[in-house]
């Protein structure tokens, strides 16, 4: 509040003496009446269209499910267009978290990694080239992750889907029945990859923060480098840095092309990741939208919800967390 | 301070190659795109006799797009000849249906015959008629495969029900063996794909399975593929790739799709197995039958044919239009386009795109039809 009206403040009045300022609170101008209106305006109105936009889904979301012939939470199987409409959401909430979860457990240590390396091991005259390559990663259109991951990343895995059957494949998790690699791993490693570019970025920004005296007491008690990172930037950047997961797991999450591009989806659930089949809400929408009946578009908004409320409960969850730790969290306040 | 300004400068200067970098890339990728264009349309036809009977404006229209590259060439013939803009976006039969009745558009493209609630739902948009279906494009819907070392791949529909249903897991499966003796076909994994979002290609191909070998195809059909396994992929240019990129594979999409592919030859019980093109899939429509009432002229395909020559897996794609009522702005406009594709010129445009043209007794009765639109 404070800072907001000493901004109002207008540069001809430059001395903030005490009794000047409690002046310039007192009086109001037109000018701020009417910023006051429109961004009061502008806050009631974005309520106004959140609500609406919820209405509007809810309602449909309750025709869909009241017309369900299946249990809309267990049924393995989509089909909207048979009389009645058949579908359940359990395979595209598995699908999603899983590819979700994947790819958060690849990009998150590089993510992390490539932060720290900028902002405490790359010379100055290293960091910056290497920051914009990764805004770049930003700027791809994820249809063009999702023709590159079809043309180029699925021919190329058939090496590394091999190793994972022979090493790993009595875990189940990397059992391959040597289809096309156009399964759940091969979408995490894509997802990874495209939301590199928010959680190095997030992060890199938290650990700049980081107060030069933490740093160079760690260093006065004798700390290497790496304590350093240890004992002064990763406990005051972690809150920091599970705002920046969540953010990608956010784009991971509603990821749509290319998902759709990439995967071979069925509906069925099955434990390995490497044996094509599965799906996630947004590929789902995509893949069935076009030649959707009513009914079928009221199912898919359906899901769209679902896919809503998980949303909601992982960015709770963070903000949970970052809560709780909240006296490291000046930096991303 | 300074040292962070002038580092700062460095990295914009460098991002700023990266950027124009990117951007001399995006432009010859354009150009690219533009000189494939440019030879794909030289292709089509000349504009031949147009009439354009006062036709004039706007046409819009959408549907089908299984039927998208037929109409786009015929567009490029018929705007050139008569000046009339139209626009058909291929959004798919069902959305091209649903925007026909709610009298956005003036004729939709459909891969299959209007549903009777659909026809119900017509009479609402056409004043005093109905929607009615014209049989316009032909296509066969080829099996294109990749098997190292085989070439004439012959199959027949109960073996092809039994590989896209996961029953049969391997190429030197016995049953593939019987019907392709020759062949050195070898110990490798099947890896059949199907689109993964609904298509009226997957709902002609299921068609086909359920009406030729019912036992071994146990599914309801229509546009969402049901059995499970195999691999799924999006469009029928995402099936062609899936073939392409993996030995093993086999799937099922357009003739346009299949060019430097090898497809399966169908065993149809004629003497020899029939390979898709335009003239086999002809063949096979002229021995459909109209099933359609009064203008309505849909077709039941005939998949059991064991004709020689005709190929059986052929799907025909309508225009649905109003046999009364039609809007008075667009009438003219589509009439002119419609007699134009049903016309000699226009039915020769198709076999030049890898389409079928309908034959002749059957697209005899469409120019009746499209002549007494009003």
């Amino acid at each position: 509040m404070d800072i907001s009206t000493t901004t109002d403040v207008p540069p001809s009045a430059p001395r903030p003496d005490a009794g000047e300022r409690r002046t310039a609170r007192g009086v109001t101008r037109p000018g701020d009446r009417i910023f006051l209106a429109l961004s009061r305006g502008s806050g009631i109105l974005l309520l106004v269209i959140m609500a609406a936009i919820a209405v509007f889904l809810t309602y449909r979301a309750c025709l869909a499910i009241s017309a369900d012939d299946g249990n809309f939470l267990t049924t393995f199987e989509w089909n909207t267009n048979t009389d009645p409409p058949v579908f359940g959401i359990a395979v595209l909430a598995f699908g999603t978290v899983v590819s979700s979860v994947v790819a958060m457990a690849l990009a998150l240590p590089i993510a992390v990694a490539i932060a720290l390396f900028l902002t405490h091991y790359a010379p100055r005259r290293l960091s910056g080239p290497i920051a914009y390559v990764i805004d770049l990663l930003a700027a791809v259109p994820s249809i063009v992750y999702g023709l590159w991951g079809a043309l180029i990343l699925v021919p190329h895995m058939q090496g590394l889907y091999g190793w994972l059957d022979q090493f790993l494949g009595w875990t189940g998790i990397f059992a391959w029945n040597g289809g096309a690699p156009r399964a759940m791993l091969t979408v995490g490693i894509l997802l990874a990859i495209m939301i590199l570019p928010i959680i190095t970025n997030v992060s890199r920004e938290v650990f700049r923060q980081v107060p030069r005296m933490h740093e160079e007491a760690a260093l006065a008690l004798g700390a290497t480098r790496w304590e350093v990172v240890r004992m002064a930037v990763l406990p005051f950047g972690r809150s920091g840095v599970i705002s920046a997961a969540m953010l990608g797991l956010g784009r991971a999450l509603g990821e749509t092309m290319a998902v759709a591009t990439v995967l071979s989806p069925s509906y069925d659930i099955q434990a390995s990741l490497l044996d094509p089949g599965g799906g996630t809400f947004a590929q789902n929408i995509a893949s069935k939208f076009g030649e959707a009946s009513v009914q079928g578009r009221d199912a898919l908004i359906a899901s769209g919800l679902v896919l809503f409320v998980i949303t909601l409960l992982v960015n709770g969850a963070a903000r949970a967390i970052i809560a709780r730790r909240k006296e490291y969290s000046g930096a991303n306040a | 301070m300074k040292l962070q300004r002038k580092n700062r400068l460095r990295a914009l200067s460098l991002g700023a190659v990266a950027v124009s970098g990117a951007l001399a890339l995006t432009a010859c990728g354009s150009d690219d795109t533009g000189t494939k264009t440019g030879s794909g349309s030289s292709s089509a036809a000349a504009a031949g006799s147009i009439k354009c009977d006062g036709a004039k404006g706007q046409l819009l229209a959408d549907g089908s797009s299984a039927q998208k590259n037929a109409i786009d060439a015929w567009v490029k013939n018929f705007s050139q000849a008569c000046g009339v803009q139209i626009n058909y976006k291929g959004a798919g039969s069902g959305a091209g249906v649903t925007s026909f009745n709610q009298g956005q558009i003036a004729f939709a493209g459909s891969d299959s015959a209007l549903k009777p609630e659909e026809v119900v739902a017509s009479k609402k948009v056409c004043k005093g008629g109905q929607g009615i279906d014209l049989p316009m494009v032909g296509g066969p819907i080829a099996l294109g495969y990749n098997v190292p070392g085989v070439d004439n791949l012959v199959l027949d529909a109960p073996t092809l029900a039994k590989i896209f249903d996961s029953k049969i897991q391997k190429w030197n499966d016995a049953a593939i063996k019987k019907l392709n003796p020759s062949a050195k076909l070898p110990d490798l994994k099947i890896q059949a794909f199907h689109r993964s979002e609904d298509s009226g290609t997957t709902d002609n191909f299921t068609k086909y399975l359920i009406a030729t070998t019912p036992d071994n195809w146990k599914y309801e059909g229509g546009k969402a593929w049901q059995a499970k396994g195999g691999q799924a992929a999006s469009g029928s240019s995402g099936v062609a790739q899936g073939v392409k990129q993996n030995p093993g594979a086999i799937g099922y999409f357009e003739l346009s799709y299949a060019k430097d592919m090898t497809t399966v030859a169908i065993a149809t019980g004629a003497k020899t197995p029939v390979k898709p093109s335009t003239d086999s899939a002809t063949a096979d429509i002229a021995a459909a039958k109209v099933v359609g009432t009064g203008q309505d002229l849909a077709l039941k395909l005939d998949y059991n044919t064991k004709a020689e020559g005709a190929y059986p897996l052929t799907l025909v794609t309508y225009e649905i239009v109003c046999d009364k009522g039609n809007k008075p702005e667009t009438l003219p406009a589509t009439k002119a386009f419609l007699t134009y594709l049903a016309g000699e010129d226009g039915q020769k445009v198709l076999s030049q795109n890898d389409y079928a043209p309908i034959p002749e007794e059957i697209i005899a009765k469409v120019r009746t039809t499209v002549a007494s639109l009003s």
